[in-house]
């Protein structure tokens, strides 16, 4: 039979082809190194690690016992959001920020001497894209870090590909709480710290008894919902006089316009997200709803949103969350002026954006913390974790993952822009609220 | 909670009766351009609604301009004009490029305007950004007027609605008083027949579909006063768009005309009383149940296939 004569042959034709073959010959190389490369990285850590010690010319491998994508010289995260899709209009900002923290981070000199490279994923708007984006990054790139995600959808996506791939993801979003993993430092508020603080506010400031409670329909904001129905009616003893929920990309809030005006709150509470916004306020105004008649508390518009609305739209109305882009403090305006100098003069900079530019530095911090890339032990060093340069001002991050905040709420200008008119203590994180479920 | 008086009572009667004529207004709008290529040519346009954000950039831009100009409170009539040659043209050329090669493949101008669709996102996405734009508007078109205490209605409702009566009357006159209407029916009734007595039956086609398009253009110019226009906003309308033709039957104007009144109507009468969402699903039930005794449509056209 030819395969027994021809075999050999074969190999040997296989051999002198690929020792005329640069390239092929540049391959084998590699794939040799790559093999002493893991040789070594399975006995430096007890070999060189015992000779240098903990001092600060720490190898590779010393600060990296997991196989992650460092080098002596670098680090590789990864960024994970939509660039395309229908969420690109929220996502983009996040992506900016991210970006901006790292050059900045790496104009100081990196993590650990490391500076930082970034493999960036687009998960299109798409949610199983995102997990096969995740397990790309986490199997395949071994980055030490990822940024990203922006909906809840998505989160939930990636999840168990980064509790499964021991994976370290730091979500920027304000979102509904109810989760609490290892693998991932939740950089915005959870529904607690954001809706609490302003009803009670609401009700000292403004004697708010009625509430009429309006959101999309999805996770977030029916949750947030029952969260403040929880609050109006068992802690602040008012009445939730309507609750109503609209599909994502709504248009037409004519009729809900109508049965708010006929129930006649003391306060419109709105959860109405991405583009939806534009038409549900422009259509308010039509309506003769406005700031000087009428309290309407939202916690999900922020100024990217008031851009495309209009401030005159929103004029007069309250937004709650932690983050304004007026906030005025030394570390904010050094961040607005950074954000404004990379990315152009009339971007504009919303509460998301600011705590996705935190990702990065909590993560420096918990790094720098731990001494060392291992996600087990970057995780282990992250509660505790302060930051005093954040824009926000101070934070720190709890044992449940998740930051310490304040609470502000702005009342809107014509310049789409808010004045910051209260300002809450550090509010605790508390993902799994009781009485609230 | 105070008590609602009977006067407020009226106010909300009416202001609500005004929020469902002006949602059949909305609706009878995209539908008119979809009706005129379904109806008449057959052509299944899955990218009627990208035809609507063309005309909402066109829009946009003009606003731009208009406000470099510092001419705001004018411009937005003549962007109107503006978003229907754009929308138009475009639909004109996109039958020499492709449609016309697909008469009688139903299926395949499904699949190619779907792709055109596709294309035409892409392309916004890339000129305009991934992010939604709402063009500057003039003042007076936001506002409402108050013809009684506690009666709001908005001028935007009133524009859309006088555009709407305006665009129909417009469509109703070139198709059943005009010669060129008369040589469309001719053709959608026997394309053979009306070519051999003389018809240049390619032209009506180009023309027809030019047209819808370019109503949709216009849809699209008057929606940037309800809504923001992003890359996928098309995508949006074009279910409701294609409900309203279904349910009044394909090739009929009364019938698009009857069925936006009745999807609006029942879809804001129902809002009122429950929910959104279950409003959204009584409406579909009552469409799909009427749809299975009438699977024509409210109205049939009486048509020789």
């Amino acid at each position: 039979m030819e395969p027994e004569r021809g075999s050999p042959q074969a190999s040997l034709s296989d051999l002198f082809s690929i020792l005329q073959d640069p390239k092929e010959m540049l391959i084998m190389s590699i794939q040799c190194s790559k093999k002493l490369d893991q040789a070594f990285r399975r006995l430096l850590p007890f070999s060189l690690a015992l000779l240098l010690g903990t001092s600060g010319t720490a190898t590779a491998a010393s600060v990296n016992t997991t196989g992650l994508a460092v080098t002596d010289t670098t680090v590789t995260v990864g960024d994970l959001h939509s660039a395309t899709g229908t969420m690109a209009i929220s996502e983009i900002g996040s992506i900016q920020a991210e970006m901006l923290a790292i050059d900045q981070i790496n104009a100081a000199g990196g993590v650990l001497g490391r500076k930082i490279e970034v493999i960036k994923e687009d998960g299109a708007s798409d949610w199983p894209t995102f997990a096969e984006k995740a397990r790309k990054l986490l199997v395949k790139d071994k980055v030490a870090a990822v940024f990203g995600c922006w909906t809840s959808a998505s989160r939930k996506a990636v999840l168990p590909v980064f509790e499964k791939e021991n994976g370290l993801l730091y979500y920027p979003t304000f979102y509904e709480g109810l989760e609490q993993s290892k693998n991932v430092i939740y950089t915005g508020q959870e529904a607690t710290q954001q809706i609490i603080a302003g009803l009670d506010w609401m009700a000292k400031e403004k004697g708010a008894k009625t509430f009429f409670l309006i959101g999309s329909d999805y996770i977030w904001p029916r949750t947030s919902n029952k969260i403040a129905r929880k609050h109006i009616e068992n802690v602040l003893k008012g009445k939730v006089v309507g609750e109503e929920y609209y599909p994502l990309g709504h248009t037409n809030f004519r009729t809900l316009i109508n049965k708010v005006k006929a129930a006649k709150p003391d306060v419109i509470y709105s959860i109405v997200v991405g583009g939806s916004n534009v038409s549900w306020f422009k259509q308010l105004k039509a309506a003769g709803i406005t700031g000087d008649k009428a309290n309407l508390l939202t916690i999900s518009t922020t100024e990217d949103e008031v851009k495309g609305i209009g401030g005159e739209n929103v004029l007069g109305f309250y937004s709650a969350m932690k983050y304004f882009q007026s906030l005025d403090n030394a570390n904010n305006k050094a961040f607005v002026q950074a954000f404004k100098t990379k990315y152009g003069a009339d971007s504009v900079i919303g509460d998301v954006t600011q705590a996705a530019y935190l990702g990065p530095w909590l993560w420096k911090a918990a790094v720098e913390k731990a001494g060392s890339f291992d996600v087990d032990k970057v995780a282990a060093a992250s509660p505790g974790i302060e930051l005093n340069t954040a824009p926000e001002g101070y934070v720190k991050v709890h044992p449940n993952h998740h930051l310490w905040s304040k609470l502000r709420i702005g009342k809107w200008k014509k310049d789409g822009q808010v004045d910051v008119i209260y300002e809450s203590g550090l509010i605790e994180p508390n993902p799994f609220p009781e009485g609230y479920q | 909670m105070s008590e609602t008086t009977s006067a407020e009572f009226f106010a909300t009667l009416l202001m609500q009766g005004f929020a469902g004529i002006s949602l059949f207004s909305v609706l009878l709008l995209m539908a008119l351009g979809l009706a005129i290529i379904f109806g008449q040519m057959g052509v299944i346009n899955m990218a009627h609604g990208e035809f609507m954000a063309i005309g909402s950039y066109t829009t946009y831009i003009l606003s731009v301009l208009a406000s470099e100009q510092g001419w705001l409170d004018i411009y937005f009539p003549f962007s109107l004009i503006a978003a229907f040659i754009v929308a138009g043209v475009a639909g004109y050329l996109l039958e020499i490029v492709l449609i016309r090669h697909l008469y009688q493949r139903p299926l395949d101008t499904l699949l190619a305007t779907w792709g055109v669709s596709l294309i035409l996102q892409q392309i916004f996405r890339s000129v305009f950004g991934a992010r939604e734009v709402s063009p500057e508007l003039p003042e007076w078109i936001m506002g409402s007027v108050q013809p009684g205490e506690g009666i709001d209605i908005p001028v935007n409702g009133l524009f859309v609605l006088g555009l709407a009566g305006l665009v129909t009357a417009g469509v109703a006159l070139m198709m059943f008083r005009s010669r060129w209407g008369l040589q469309v029916r001719a053709t959608s009734q026997n394309r053979l027949i009306a070519g051999a007595v003389g018809i240049d039956t390619q032209q009506v086609d180009r023309i027809t579909f030019a047209l819808g398009c370019g109503l949709a253009g216009v849809a699209g110019a008057a929606f940037t006063t309800i809504a923001s226009t992003g890359p996928t906003s098309g995508s949006l309308y074009i279910v409701d768009t294609f409900l309203v033709v279904v349910f009044g039957g394909a090739a009929s104007m009364v019938g698009t005309l009857a069925s936006a009144f009745t999807i609006g109507q029942a879809q804001s009468i129902l809002e009122f009383l429950m929910t959104g969402s279950m409003a959204k699903v009584l409406t579909l039930v009552t469409v799909v149940g009427l749809l299975m005794m009438r699977p024509e449509g409210l109205f049939t056209a009486k048509v020789r296939r």
